[in-house]
């Protein structure tokens, strides 16, 4: 979309506003290739390559949405693995009543997100550290709820049903599928939000909800379509997980090694940028290759990382790229060209 | 147990959330950073309870003369070296950092000392209870526990109110900028508030072993409850976490006469009940409170 | 203030170097420039009005000068000495205090509090409490209460008080007339010829242009960052003054006429 703008009073030439540029459009064209090479990966590679690209590929999804969350929004929750782990429990339960657990995955977003809602009337009276808290606190009681559940497997946990009929390399094969799609989604809805006015008002609601306030900005709406938005998500991530492993048990799934996770890959590649997420879940998915030996330590060094993020290069590695370059391989802003000559 | 018992226990129960608590309390009012971390340095001040009175063959409390000012000196270099640090780049980095050194801590206690829960060796102490009357006992020990936060509310509140550090750090709470500006020192101060914090939090983290176990995780429920007694007390409130943690503690150790496994979950709904109804607390300090977005 | 200066050699008399010196100042907020090339200087035992319109940079420059707010580039002397990048504590330590606009007194300290935190830096002790209880008898009375219960011209009053118990040479001060009755006014207006009497050098943020001519015998007006109009005051006309004041000519001419103030950076224009 390009409009030319007649600048003030007359003094120049015409400028050109525009949204895309050719390294955009360059990146488009690539990333197009690169789906329809990676959404083929189950008929050339199998088994072998589809393991390593679903770790990844969640960790995208995750990234993406926690990025939605604090990068946009500023609400650092550190409490996402509670609808995580909503979501493994909700695909359990759609699974069990007969549904397709694909479409499970559906299903599991809808209920986390829907779960989040009066959450959110909670939570969102506090901001900052004490969100993040509170975060917490609820990913607490859901785990404790969890635990103290029969239905659904108490300390124990449950097996998943529904997946019996497939052979397990077709099975393989639509998990695959599935983690790519919610990554796709996660990454472009995203995009799409935060393209739009809400972006731009989210970024305002994140830097000074204040000053947002005051310039108009309906701050609580701002959170809240956040908080759910990213909640739904993690319930999806939620459910593709019990799909891989096919147990749901309360310490893993509300594992806050989640939360860690995606703290890092965020701050790592760069918060409140497109391209920062992915980055950083490339960062982390090499990571944890690199030290899966090292146990405890493994996630020492993730925060370490973290932290020195934080302090040394706040706005992560893709902010140092794009600061030297320019490059904006999915741009959110505009784009104001003088003409040449 | 009797009803009564319970509710006496849980009460005194309170003081030891006041003491975890008055840390973070104090944090967050002087210079607007909540500490995610708190939990696990209280943490950290038990397992090095535990170092020292195993190597020294004694009960913890003989250590705390080594251990406190160690507490104090860790607090200083953590303003100097990390908090400071954090706040340069906006509000909310503490929040990342912290969290993050919170990650670092309780996997650093993992490979250092597995997972294993451990307790400390509390002597005599630890074992002996009195009675009032014919149907009450009290645990010596959880009403030490409770006399030392009375006992650290107390000086925190005098030193807060009667000496000149205590009036720069109320005029740095109200006004930073201001504060600056009338030319207080304010890297001193935060480094001061800081050692004191980490002080209260390896104090609580010596009790909190000696009453219970402790293992690398444990850091984390700790600054739940702390966390949540402050909510409840009102932020900005020092004696107010006493009243939070009371209502903590007694929640807790009613619900647990009835089912044990109900309790920490009932715990957290107060809160949330709290959150609900009155989201700034009972005591809250308006501006601090106001800063928290408490008030909406 | 108190002590007493060296008795001036004989001879024609050498100008006194200036109290305060501020050289080619400039200050940004982010992007955004605020002061450009901004020169001024205060004579010992001197008065001098700030003024200007809001946005003008009054307030950024009596901040630049106080400590809190950093020069991008240019100086600031203070008896001979360079504090340009000194911090607020090491200031007020030589004798700069400022009093803030819009009072900003702490709201949970009482009034003695208050008064007692702003020694918290003082570069001496020549102004213990009682005496400055003996300049502002009215919150005397009210020591004991917190500072956000009194009315407004007695916390003007408790933020002059709290700038003096740093033992100032030079006072800063910073539209203390805001929103308070003329009547209390003049009264903060005498306490402040009074502590020129004393030795005290001021150099006074003022809307009232009236008061501040009274008040003052040196007047340097701000327009936009820039100085545009620096003089004694008996050289200039009120007239004069609002012509400066506001930019020559109507509104839209502003850019055109900013030219012709003299200002520090003046380029050719494109």
């Amino acid at each position: 979309m390009r409009r030319t703008v007649a600048p003030v009073a007359g003094t120049g030439p015409p400028v050109t506003v525009s949204r895309w540029s050719r390294t955009a459009t360059g990146f488009t064209g690539v990333s197009v290739i690169a789906l329809v090479v990676l959404a083929a990966v189950p008929y050339f590679a199998g088994g072998p390559a589809e393991q390593p690209l679903i770790t990844l590929l969640t960790f995208v999804a995750m990234a993406s949405q926690w990025n939605l969350l604090a990068g946009f929004s500023g609400l650092y929750s550190f409490g996402q693995n509670a609808y995580i782990g909503l979501g493994a429990y909700g695909l359990y339960l759609v699974a069990v009543h007969g549904v397709n657990p694909f479409a499970g995955v559906v299903l599991a977003a809808i209920i986390a997100a829907a779960i989040s809602l009066p959450v959110s009337l909670l939570v969102l009276r506090l901001s900052g550290g004490y969100f993040a808290v509170a975060t917490l606190v609820i990913a607490a009681v859901f785990q404790i709820v969890a635990t103290l559940s029969p239905s659904v497997g108490g300390t124990t946990g449950v097996s998943v049903p529904g997946l019996a009929g497939y052979g397990p390399v077709l099975r393989e094969a639509l998990i695959y599928w599935a983690t790519l799609a919610v990554a796709v989604a996660s990454v472009a809805g995203v995009y799409l939000l935060v393209r739009q006015t809400f972006g731009l008002d989210a970024r305002a609601v994140g830097s000074d909800p204040v000053a947002a306030a005051s310039a108009g900005v309906r701050v609580g709406r701002i959170r809240r379509v956040a908080y759910l938005v990213a909640a739904g998500g993690a319930g999806a991530v939620g459910a593709l997980i019990a799909l891989q492993t096919l147990y749901v048990e309360p310490t893993s799934v509300f594992n806050i090694q989640y939360s860690v996770y995606m703290l890092f890959m965020v701050l790592i590649g760069g918060m409140g940028t497109m391209e920062g997420p992915v980055l950083g879940a490339l960062v982390l998915f090499g990571l944890q290759e690199a030290l899966s030996s090292y146990g405890a330590w493994y996630l020492v060094i993730v925060g370490g990382l973290a932290v020195t993020a934080t302090l040394v290069a706040s706005r992560g590695l893709w902010g140092l790229v794009s600061d030297r370059f320019g490059w904006s391989l999915l741009p959110v802003g505009y784009r104001v060209r003088h003409p040449r000559g | 147990m009797t009803w009564v018992n319970a509710v006496i226990q849980g009460l005194l129960l309170g003081g030891q959330y006041a003491l975890i608590a008055c840390g973070l309390s104090l944090t967050f009012g002087v210079m607007r950073i909540v500490n995610l971390a708190h939990g696990d340095l209280a943490v950290c001040g038990a397992y090095l309870g535990l170092v020292l009175s195993t190597v020294f063959g004694v009960p913890v409390w003989y250590t705390l003369p080594l251990l406190l000012p160690a507490a104090f000196l860790a607090g200083l270099a953590l303003q100097t070296l990390l908090f400071g640090r954090a706040l340069r780049h906006g509000v909310l980095a503490p929040v990342l950092v912290t969290f993050g050194l919170s990650i670092m801590i309780e996997n650093l206690l993992q490979v250092a000392a597995t997972s294993d829960p451990r307790g400390l060796n509390g002597g005599a102490l630890a074992l002996a209870s009195f009675s009032l009357g014919s149907h009450i006992t009290v645990s010596w020990l959880f009403m030490t526990a409770f006399l030392t936060a009375c006992a650290v509310l107390s000086g925190l509140q005098l030193l807060l109110s009667r000496t000149s550090w205590g009036r720069k750090v109320r005029a740095i709470a109200d006004d930073l900028d201001t504060a600056r500006l009338v030319g207080i020192r304010v890297r001193p101060v935060f480094a001061t508030v800081t050692g004191i914090a980490v002080t209260t939090a390896a104090l609580a983290g010596v009790f909190i072993g000696t009453i219970g176990t402790f293992d690398p995780l444990t850091g984390t429920n700790t600054l739940i409850f702390a966390f949540e007694a402050v909510v409840i007390g009102g932020i900005g409130s020092l004696w107010g976490t006493l009243v939070g943690g009371m209502a903590l503690g007694v929640t807790q150790v009613v619900v647990g006469q009835v089912n044990q496994a109900y309790a920490v979950l009932a715990v957290n709904l107060l809160f949330l009940a709290v959150l609900a109804v009155r989201p700034n607390g009972l005591f809250a300090r308006h501006q601090a409170a106001r800063e928290a977005g408490a008030l909406g | 203030m108190s002590t007493p200066e060296p008795a001036a050699p004989p001879g024609p008399a050498a100008p006194a170097a200036p109290l305060l010196e501020v050289t080619g100042v400039d200050v940004f907020y982010g992007d955004f420039q605020a002061l450009f090339g901004v020169s001024l200087s205060v004579a010992r035992g001197g008065a001098t009005a700030l003024v200007g319109a809001n946005g003008a940079g009054k307030t950024t420059l009596l901040r630049t000068i106080a400590g809190p707010q950093a020069a991008a580039s240019g100086a600031v002397r203070y008896r001979g000495e360079d504090l340009t990048a000194a911090p607020p504590h090491r200031r007020i330590s030589r004798g700069i205090a400022l009093v803030p606009e819009g009072r900003r007194l702490f709201p949970s300290l009482t009034v003695e509090e208050n008064i007692q935190v702003g020694a918290a830096a003082a570069a001496s002790k020549d102004w213990p409490l009682d005496r400055i209880y003996g300049v502002f008898p009215m919150i005397a009375r009210r020591r004991g209460q917190r500072a956000s219960t009194l009315s407004g011209g007695e916390q003007q009053a408790v933020a002059i008080a709290r700038a003096l118990a740093a033992a100032p040479t030079l006072l800063l001060l910073d539209e203390i007339s805001l929103g308070l009755a003329p009547r209390v006014v003049g009264e903060l207006y005498q306490t402040l010829t009074a502590l020129r009497a004393e030795g005290a050098t001021l150099l006074i943020v003022e809307q009232d242009l009236r008061r501040a001519m009274e008040a003052c015998d040196d007047l340097v007006c701000l327009l936009e960052g820039r100085v545009a109009l620096a003089a004694p005051v008996p050289a200039v006309t009120r007239e004069q003054v609002v012509a400066a004041y506001f930019g020559e000519g109507p509104p839209r001419d502003f850019r055109g006429s900013r030219d012709s103030w003299g200002s520090e950076d003046q380029e050719a224009a494109t």
